[in-house]
């Protein structure tokens, strides 16, 4: 459950675009360096190029496990900012097909919910590079929503 | 564990990764069956600050890295081998200040693709948090470490 604290500062964060004092309480997203900003249609998220994210270090290229956990983190992010649920989700199961090597550079994410179930959430992510037309991969999520049980 | 030559070849390939020193992983066992990596607990990889759970991303690293390493169980000689796609199912919630193990064995060699599966756990293997199954490209010795041969989907 989102406590009244969070929920102002989620309120401030939309208010702002600014979503890095949001993102600073969880330390896996400070690991990693996730930032997120509101566009004209949608959120997008981003990882900035990180020498301490790299897996393969000859081509360099980004590991496919922080590439995974970048997009599962998206994925959760645009359920807990936006859908205003005011519940943490959690994660069932995720899937992820690499479709490109991900190079040292910039990495976007965009998602969609594809079905917002009572008890579970279905979220397609993609992610890319230099061209939003070629994505580096993309994934899926299911979410166990908390239902909210009265006392 | 004894010191074979396998386990020196899985140390030197997983101290070569950036983001695998950065997260601390590192192989506690390995021989022709599977690899088994531990992901120390530690409070900059936790997901959920309530609990202090480490989040799924860095469980995702330990099992892409095992199955990733299982692959140097069954090829004779080391291939460089990208992740071709990866499924994890979260069986359990993780607790929080214990190391993570991932365990990962490769179950099919074909001449272009390795699948593998594994599973993560904490107390016991009976217990397992994680389970994972992950198919890998083969790119072959001849083109081993040249990146014009890594790009993944490009012609």
């Amino acid at each position: 459950m989102i406590d009244k604290g969070l929920r102002e500062q989620l309120r401030l964060a939309h208010e702002s675009n600014e979503y890095g004092a949001l993102l600073a309480l969880i330390p896996y997203a400070t690991l990693i360096g996730i930032q997120c900003h509101r566009e004209a249609d949608g959120v997008v998220f981003c990882l900035p190029a990180n020498r301490d994210n790299i897996g393969n270090p000859l081509l360099p290229a980004i590991h496919g496990g922080v590439i995974a956990g970048f997009m599962e983190l998206a994925a959760a992010l645009q359920l807990i900012l936006f859908t205003g649920t005011g519940q943490i989700p959690r994660i069932i199961d995720f899937s992820i097909d690499y479709l490109r090597a991900g190079l040292y550079r910039d990495t976007y994410a965009r998602c969609q919910l594809w079905r917002q179930g009572r008890r579970v959430t279905n979220v397609a992510i993609t992610a890319w590079q230099a061209d939003p037309g070629e994505p580096i991969a993309t994934a899926r999520a299911h979410f166990k929503i908390d239902e909210h049980r009265s006392p | 564990m004894p010191d074979t030559a396998l386990l020196q070849q899985a140390r030197r390939f997983i101290s070569a990764l950036p983001h695998c020193q950065i997260i601390g992983l590192s192989v506690t066992a390995i021989d022709d069956q599977g690899v088994t990596l531990v992901l120390p607990y530690s409070p900059l990889l936790v997901g959920d600050p309530r609990s202090g759970v480490v989040h799924g991303g860095a469980v995702t690293t330990l099992m892409d890295s095992a199955c990733g390493i299982a692959t140097l169980c069954v090829l004779p000689q080391f291939e460089v081998c990208p992740t071709l796609d990866l499924r994890i199912d979260y069986l359990h919630s993780a607790q929080p200040h214990k190391a993570v193990f991932g365990y990962a064995q490769c179950y099919r060699v074909t001449r272009d693709v390795i699948f593998t599966r594994g599973f993560a756990y904490q107390d016991s293997v009976e217990q397992p948090i994680v389970q994972v199954v992950g198919t890998f490209m083969r790119l072959g010795k001849a083109i081993n470490g040249h990146p014009a041969a890594m790009q993944g989907g490009q012609p």
